[in-house]
């Protein structure tokens, strides 16, 4: 294999580097085939399969996209099922997004310009990844012992003659599953929006404040512009994760609140995989098409 | 607002470090209060107040709780971390590598591994676990067509751990592991590779003696990244696990059912060891460091 390199030439140009290089990715390029494009494929083929108690029936039919959204043309008796699980799926994406991107963004903007030693920002950001490495289970339950019925925050209240009955909608309700989640992801947000503030140019900053900009133009017109990559990137992430899951839904409702993801989940464990594959395509397309609005809007606001 | 140094601090420093303060607690408090109230005494329950401090919740731990087997699921999660690491460590090392080169189809493998990163979890968890469905199916029928009855009665599923739960966790851990060999290349001088490859090195050697050394820090924090993001991975395994559970998952199903301390246990537990992965992870990192600036210097 030496032989043939001539250590002159630069590396592209060496005939067989190319091949090389194939072999070198191929193994990673075989997992995401093998349980990525794959799996997606017969996801997709699925949704339009039949299915008994039994087993699928492989076929073509629009079956299962029909019952999924059965009766939801009806408008005089309320949101069916699926759009009601929508909302709500979509209401918990915009809560969590717009806290997740408030408080992200804020926590980046103290560590990239209010800390100046570079030791301090960097011991303060690795504080805050620590907690992302526990595990999302336990992060979810250690909120029992603080919300629950006779948790800590009502037993302080109570000791403060505040209330009189302890405040039931604290756990297992929305409230709960949004705190979760922004516990849970406010990290997703900090990182990028951290990264893409570190490359601004410290004189822009500058130049704004000599041009006579105030704090909060600075803020508006120099800063959030420049972040707006890793905006994009954190609420990318955010709003997937909220929109596919099941599992912080499941613990911090008290398996009471509904989601597309719950509702995939559940109809694989009654074997209704072609229903569950047609819900997986729908939720992929509404995740699409929302990373698709993001990048678009944000682009827009760039050119104006 | 100004970043000039040796200024007044800002009128906005105090407000935005009491909100990042507040934060950091928001992020530890919960988590602290778990880990106390898991050495809550024998008559003590889920909530405060402690009543004596004890051990005993560990130790009902290590009974087991109810129809769970707590022992067998972390081992399942840390044979699979293990090898979740490794494929993750050889497979992005190797890709990264190949990115460096002028690889035909780059872009669509970036975009493809971008896409797996931000795709709903669920989504591929059904998927990788309807491909294997599919994959038994398969199966059975050409062992039907074969004739073989007793080896059709004797099969079960090809869902498995090292398997569908295997890939399942690559998908996720994969991307990780590429963007950081990208920001890993981006920031190294081909000059030594160059100059090893002057002095006649072949390109395995090149590699070995040369890019390996100096890339090996980054290349542990992969390993970590793998086998912490495996080791709490609940989404992707769900549907694609098979018979047997792992840790999260298994805990994920007793959030409903435990009512005792014994899972804040449990749960002080795999922190445990997560940090103690974060240690020794930092810790190579730290020698491997010190080894480099000790050639060099």
């Amino acid at each position: 294999m030496s032989m043939t390199t001539t250590p002159s030439l630069p590396a592209a140009a060496v005939p067989g580097r190319t091949i090389a290089a194939w072999w070198q990715a191929a193994p990673f390029t075989l997992v995401f085939a093998l349980f990525f494009l794959t799996p997606l494929t017969l996801i997709v083929m699925v949704s339009f399969w039949d299915f008994n108690e039994y087993e699928l029936l492989p076929g073509f039919t629009f079956k299962n996209y029909v019952s999924i959204f059965a009766g939801c043309g009806d408008a005089s008796e309320g949101l069916c099922v699926t759009l009601k699980t929508y909302y709500s799926t979509l209401k918990f994406s915009f809560l969590v997004w717009l806290i997740t991107l408030v408080i992200g963004f804020t926590v980046a903007y103290f560590l990239a310009f209010h800390v100046r030693s570079s030791g301090m920002q960097t011991l303060l950001f690795v504080l805050c990844t620590i907690p992302f490495w526990t595990s999302n289970v336990i992060r979810m339950i250690s909120w029992v012992p603080l919300l629950g019925r006779n948790g800590l925050v009502n037993q302080t209240l109570m000791g403060m003659n505040l209330i009189e009955t302890p405040i039931e909608w604290l756990l297992f309700s929305d409230f709960s599953v949004v705190l979760a989640f922004v516990h849970l992801y406010t990290m997703f947000m900090i990182v990028p929006i951290f990264n893409s503030m570190m490359r601004i140019d410290r004189s822009l900053i500058e130049a704004a404040s000599d041009s006579g900009a105030s704090g909060w133009q600075t803020l508006w017109n120099v800063i959030v512009p420049l972040s707006r990559t890793g905006i994009i990137i954190g609420s990318i992430f955010v709003i997937t994760i909220v929109m596919g899951d099941f599992v912080t839904i499941g613990v911090m409702g008290g398996q009471q609140i509904a989601s597309i993801g719950k509702i995939i989940q559940v109809q694989t464990s009654y074997l209704q995989f072609p229903l569950a594959a047609a819900n997986a395509v729908i939720l992929l397309a509404v995740v699409l098409m929302i990373i698709w609005g993001l990048t678009r809007l944000v682009d827009i606001r760039k050119e104006l | 607002m100004t970043t000039r140094i040796r200024e007044t601090r800002p009128a906005s420093f105090w407000p935005l470090a009491i909100v990042f303060a507040l934060f950091v607690l928001f992020m530890y408090g919960p988590m602290f209060v778990i880990f106390i109230l898991s050495f809550q005494g024998p008559e003590g329950g889920l909530t405060f107040p402690m009543r004596g401090v004890s051990l005993h919740w560990f130790a009902k731990l290590a009974e087991g709780l109810g129809v769970v087997d707590i022992g067998a699921a972390l081992w399942r999660s840390l044979g699979l971390g293990l090898a979740v690491m490794l494929c993750t460590v050889v497979l992005s090392v190797l890709a990264g590598l190949a990115f460096r080169k002028r690889l035909a189809g780059g872009n669509t493998l970036f975009f493809i591994v971008v896409a797996s990163l931000i795709m709903p979890s669920i989504i591929v968890s059904l998927g990788i676990g309807l491909e294997f469905r599919l994959i038994d199916n398969g199966i059975k029928a050409v062992l039907e067509w074969l004739g073989m009855e007793s080896a059709l009665e004797g099969y079960g599923t090809s869902l498995g751990l090292f398997t569908s739960a295997l890939g399942a966790h690559l998908t996720w851990t994969l991307p990780f592991g590429l963007l950081i060999m990208f920001a890993v290349f981006n920031r190294f001088n081909p000059a030594y590779e160059e100059a090893a490859r002057d002095l006649g090195a072949t390109p395995w050697q090149g590699f070995a003696h040369v890019v390996l050394p100096l890339i090996a820090p980054s290349v542990v924090g992969i390993g970590m990244f793998g086998f912490t993001l495996s080791w709490d991975e609940i989404a992707r395994t769900s549907q694609a696990i098979g018979d047997v559970n792992t840790l999260p998952l298994e805990l994920q199903g007793l959030t409903s059912t435990v009512t005792t301390p014994s899972i804040y246990a449990l749960g002080t537990l795999t922190t445990v060891v997560s940090f103690v992965v974060m240690g020794i992870t930092l810790a190579l990192v730290w020698a491997l460091g010190r080894r480099r600036k000790g050639h060099s210097g």
